[in-house]
């Protein structure tokens, strides 16, 4: 800020003459343009996330909660801007893809998410490809169109809230749902 | 500030010129060329319970754009409320380039005259003067932004964008909900428009700022609303299978483009508001999202990874050839046009960052123009010369505004919340007479 102590010297030197103002004042309408909003705020309707599917965690039957049973594992994790399933979930994904072909009344939700990295419409996107490349596995393996409900909720949902890789790992899922 | 030095040298006939070579001006937070402008807290007459400090609002506003030092209120020498009462000798030796004096007047009950003169210190002339007439409180901080407007304008010559309004979303959690807000581009005035327990996202003003329209998860899959801001009422455009979202209103209002994967894959539609038809705009089997009209309407740029990653494309909006925009980098996403449509803010990411970038159209050219680590969701301001942008990690979201010119980015006075998805209202009307 030396522009301050600088200034005053050099102006002094100057000597300018002052002009009269000139200034005329206009008149102004009031500030209000009719664009202030009485604004009623809305709530949505509520509907609780996932009430009638098996998160991941939840209990299930024996067949899905024996750890040694591939059908125990229903959250698959991807590389960074991928969309390419991972070698080891291949025979979890075909123990899925064959359970929902025997049980034709099964169906599930393949949940699709993504890192915060990167934008998040995009993210919403990738989301999607994630769960549809899921489905395309599961059919691979039997189960039929009508079983598999695609959704994709991005970077919304993570997993786990941090900003570093151990988290951001986490978050890029694909997490298979059974409806109850 | 060199400039400025150089013509202040020349009007007092000085050849100092080496001296102004050897100085060296910092000015934190603000730009090259920035203008010395001295904004008097406002005289008052009358009880005027409730009424803002217009001069303080003023004064903010002006330091924000970046382009004024304002004399903090310790340095002012004196207080004068209007031009009568100025002595411009003081200010010029304090470098002051321009005054901003003014008065509260009351009226009536409730009632008051806000009037303000904008001055020219060196020339001891007044350069411009309203009067405002205020019936309530409630618009009275407004004022303040008019005035700053006003000031700006004149000064710089481009329109200012004090008295304009933001949009953005506080993220929720599982235990505490998502809010659509509204607030002034200071950040005052927050009002919460929509609140779910589910997501919400891309929030964007109506060209004729009536509306907003913005993607909710609370049917549980991404759905395209329009919410009417003064009715309070609201409805859902775009509601078919698999994902609805990325709204973009063309610039008269009559259209929105949408991204909708009902064919399988994301692709950019065009939904004429009247009709609710959905017109296709892109083939591929790839990702095609978060589309942007350029200011003339003819043109959609948005977000394809057709390549394998996330690029910028260029399609006429009746549909065509799309051709590609990018360039260099593994990812560039979330294109948005400059009012101009010269230039498209976009996330650029490369490895563990995103940084908001700059395209020039015609010159091809990228310029970085943000730091953080995860930088996203730019959006011009109305005259351009501002973006606003999330600065997103660990759910602790910011909104911060940064010059089109790329300097110090500023966090917006909104605070509270993990808050993203900013974006900028158009132009209000100041009715004058």
């Amino acid at each position: 800020m030396n522009i301050w102590i600088l200034l005053p010297l050099l102006v002094v030197l100057s000597g300018c003459t002052v002009e009269q103002i000139k200034s005329t004042l206009e008149n102004a309408k009031p500030a209000n343009d009719g664009t202030e909003f009485s604004n009623p705020g809305i709530t949505a309707a509520e509907q609780p996330l996932g009430a009638d599917v098996y998160r991941p965690t939840d209990k299930m039957t024996d067949e899905f909660d024996n750890s040694a049973s591939p059908l125990s594992k229903r959250v698959l994790y991807f590389d960074r801007d991928q969309t390419k399933i991972r070698p080891e979930y291949q025979a979890v994904l075909a123990a899925h893809g064959k359970y929902l072909s025997k049980h034709t009344n099964a169906l599930v939700i393949l949940e699709g998410h993504t890192d915060e990295q990167g934008s998040r419409e995009y993210n919403l996107a990738l989301g999607e490809k994630r769960s549809q490349t899921v489905r395309q596995f599961l059919q691979l393996n039997g189960a039929i169109t009508a079983q598999i409900e695609v959704v994709s909720y991005g970077e919304e949902r993570p997993a786990k809230v941090g900003q570093e890789e151990a988290s951001w790992q986490l978050n890029r899922r694909v997490e298979i749902l059974y409806r109850r | 500030m060199q400039t400025y030095l150089s013509q202040l040298l020349f009007s007092a006939g000085l050849l100092l010129s080496p001296v102004v070579g050897a100085i060296n001006i910092e000015i934190a937070g603000g730009q090259e060329g920035a203008l010395p402008i001295a904004v008097i807290p406002f005289g008052f007459d009358g009880p005027g319970i409730g009424l803002p400090d217009f001069s303080a609002v003023i004064t903010a506003d002006l330091k924000r754009s970046g382009r004024f030092i304002p004399l903090d209120e310790k340095s002012l020498i004196s207080q004068p409320h209007a031009s009568a009462e100025v002595h411009f000798e003081d200010w010029r030796l304090l470098g002051v380039e321009n005054l901003v004096v003014g008065a509260v007047e009351a009226t009536g009950n409730d009632s008051y005259n806000v009037r303000f003169e904008l001055l020219d210190v060196f020339k001891g002339a007044g350069l411009s003067g309203f009067t405002f007439s205020l019936v309530n409180n409630k618009n009275a901080r407004r004022i303040g932004h008019q005035i700053a407007d006003i000031v700006y304008e004149r000064l710089t010559g481009q329109k200012g964008i004090f008295d304009t309004q933001i949009t953005y979303v506080i993220s929720g959690s599982s235990s505490t909900p998502y809010l659509l807000q509204i607030a002034d581009a200071d950040g005052y005035n927050q009002k919460t428009i929509l609140t779910s327990k589910e997501p919400i996202l891309s929030p964007t003003w109506s060209p004729d700022n009536n509306s907003i329209a913005y993607v909710s998860f609370e049917n549980r899959k991404p759905l395209v609303y329009i919410q009417n801001l003064t009715a309070g009422t609201r409805e859902a455009i775009a509601s078919y299978p698999g994902i609805n979202s990325a709204p973009a209103w063309s610039p008269d209002g009559t259209q929105m483009a949408v991204s909708l994967s009902k064919d399988g894959n994301p692709e950019i539609y065009i939904i004429d508001l009247a009709t609710k038809s959905a017109r296709r705009i892109t083939t591929n089997t790839a990702i095609d999202t978060e589309p942007t009209w350029s200011p003339d309407g003819k043109s959609i740029a948005f977000t394809s990874d057709r390549v394998g990653s996330p690029q910028l494309y260029l399609v006429p909006s009746s549909g065509g050839a799309e051709k590609s925009l990018t360039f260099e980098g593994k990812y560039n996403a979330h294109p948005r046009f400059s009012p101009d449509g010269r230039k498209i803010a976009f996330v650029r990411g490369d490895g563990n960052i995103n940084h908001i970038a700059i395209f020039d159209i015609a010159a091809k050219s990228v310029r970085e123009v943000t730091s953080g680590r995860l930088d996203e969701s730019p959006n011009f301001s109305p005259n351009g010369e501002l973006i606003i942008y999330a600065s997103e990690g660990g759910g602790k979201g910011a909104l911060q505004v940064v010059p089109a010119s790329g300097r110090t980015s500023q966090p917006l006075g909104v605070s509270g919340g993990n808050m993203r998805d900013p974006a900028w209202s158009a132009f209000k009307k100041i009715a004058t007479e």
